[in-house]
């Protein structure tokens, strides 16, 4: 027989006398390796883990500026047609007690600033507004297939392969934050820059917002500055009698907004 | 098989259709549920995917610090040490990831600066406001302030 037919000692021949209790160790340990080769793709294993987190924005309408950042960088960063907003920001009058019917306006979303002094006396101020991503969001029950929904990260986004276009969940929201896109032919919202957010980074509003009116808001992670925001200062949602559980936290919010 | 089953192949039929039903309703539905349906919560997985997927082009103030900390700390010490370098210098992930092929334009100040600080009522009283032809006669915001640290008081004078 030539040598190297030989088994080499050590090596070949061992492998065949594994015993019970070295199969016993070796088999789970396999199983765990390959489980780790396994969330190595990118589909089963992603660095971003969407249930340790619960996303929400704060909102600070003693900081607003209206110079509208946040709407072009929206626009800028998500490819919004023009005259179309994911997110816009509005200038509130209200004369004297008349909360219930205070004057609106919003320009251009206020894509490009306020015109100076559009109003005089009164109480005045604006009041940025985008998707507030209600834990029982109306657009998503209303959507017949399905195509909107919530992420586990408390996110509502739009399946555009699937969304039909009929516009339902446009007029189910209360805050008029879907538009119908004019190319796409579906239903068109913010995604709290899912993409964004997903890497690490905060949303295109909040990072190019000069004073700190918006913040991303991280709700599960319990070092989030917005906890000890929440605790010292009074909070409102919009429209909070509809029950809709929305997380875009206002601070100083008038009751003439709507 | 007496006289109890003689009439029980009009069962077996319907057994046979209601049982071809069941499996053309079962393949028809293996067919038309997405692959990953279901992998998040009821709907296409592949969505999330999709959308995670999308390119950024905003790259945050953190990366415009590794290449620029002489600016960046020159803005850190001004008044504009909030204002993160893309709120001005527009979307420049491109920029970030091959400098030299996109390069980034120089904003028109007097249009750049009053879109915050132009007077308005309904600004915050305590932020600096002007009015651009009482200030400075439409002169450019340039002339005498450093837009990286416009106060004067704090050495921003160009």
């Amino acid at each position: 027989m030539p040598p190297a037919a030989q088994p080499a000692p050590g090596t070949g021949g061992e492998e065949m006398n594994l015993t019970r209790r070295q199969l016993l160790v070796l088999l789970p340990a396999a199983a765990a390796a390959w489980e780790f080769v396994k969330a190595g793709t990118p589909e089963d294993a992603p660095s971003y883990k969407t249930d340790e987190h619960w996303w929400g924005m704060l909102l600070d309408i003693t900081k607003c500026i209206g110079c509208g950042s946040c709407v072009r960088a929206c626009a800028l960063e998500n490819d919004v047609p023009e005259g179309y907003f994911r997110t816009w920001v509005e200038e509130y009058h209200v004369d004297d007690w008349h909360i219930e019917t205070p004057m609106v306006t919003s320009p251009n979303g206020g894509k490009d600033g306020f015109p100076q002094g559009s109003f005089t006396g009164g109480k005045n101020f604006f009041v940025p507004k985008l998707c507030n991503h209600c834990v029982d969001s109306p657009c998503t029950q209303v959507c017949p297939v399905g195509a909107t929904y919530h992420t586990p990260d408390g996110v509502v986004l739009i399946d555009y392969d699937y969304c039909l276009g009929c516009r339902y969940c446009i007029q189910a929201c209360p805050y008029g934050c879907r538009f119908f896109h004019p190319q796409k032919h579906t239903a068109e919202k913010c995604t709290l820059c899912y993409h964004r957010i997903s890497k690490g980074l905060t949303t295109a509003c909040c990072e190019n917002c000069p004073t700190g009116a918006r913040q991303l808001a991280d709700l599960k992670n319990p070092k989030d500055p917005i906890h000890a925001f929440l605790k010292t200062h009074t909070v409102q949602v919009l429209k909070p009698h509809l029950a809709t559980g929305s997380k875009t936290f206002y601070n100083g919010l008038d009751g003439s907004v709507r | 098989m007496s006289t109890r089953f003689k009439d029980s192949a009009h069962l077996i039929r319907i057994g046979v259709v209601f049982l071809l039903g069941a499996l053309v309703f079962v393949a028809v539905r293996a067919a038309i549920i997405p692959e990953s349906y279901g992998q998040f919560g009821p709907y296409r997985g592949k969505a999330l995917t999709n959308m995670t997927s999308r390119p950024v082009k905003y790259a945050g103030h953190e990366v415009c610090e590794n290449c620029h900390p002489d600016v960046t700390d020159a803005k850190s010490k001004g008044v504009h040490a909030h204002v993160n370098c893309e709120s001005c210098h527009g979307p420049l992930a491109k920029h970030a990831d091959d400098p030299a092929a996109v390069q980034p334009v120089l904003p028109e100040t007097p249009k750049l600066c009053m879109r915050c600080h132009s007077e308005n009522i309904a600004k915050p009283s305590g932020f600096p406001q002007i009015n651009a032809a009482e200030h400075s006669g439409g002169q450019d915001c340039k002339t005498c302030h450093q837009p990286h640290s416009p106060l004067l008081e704090l050495g921003g004078k160009k």
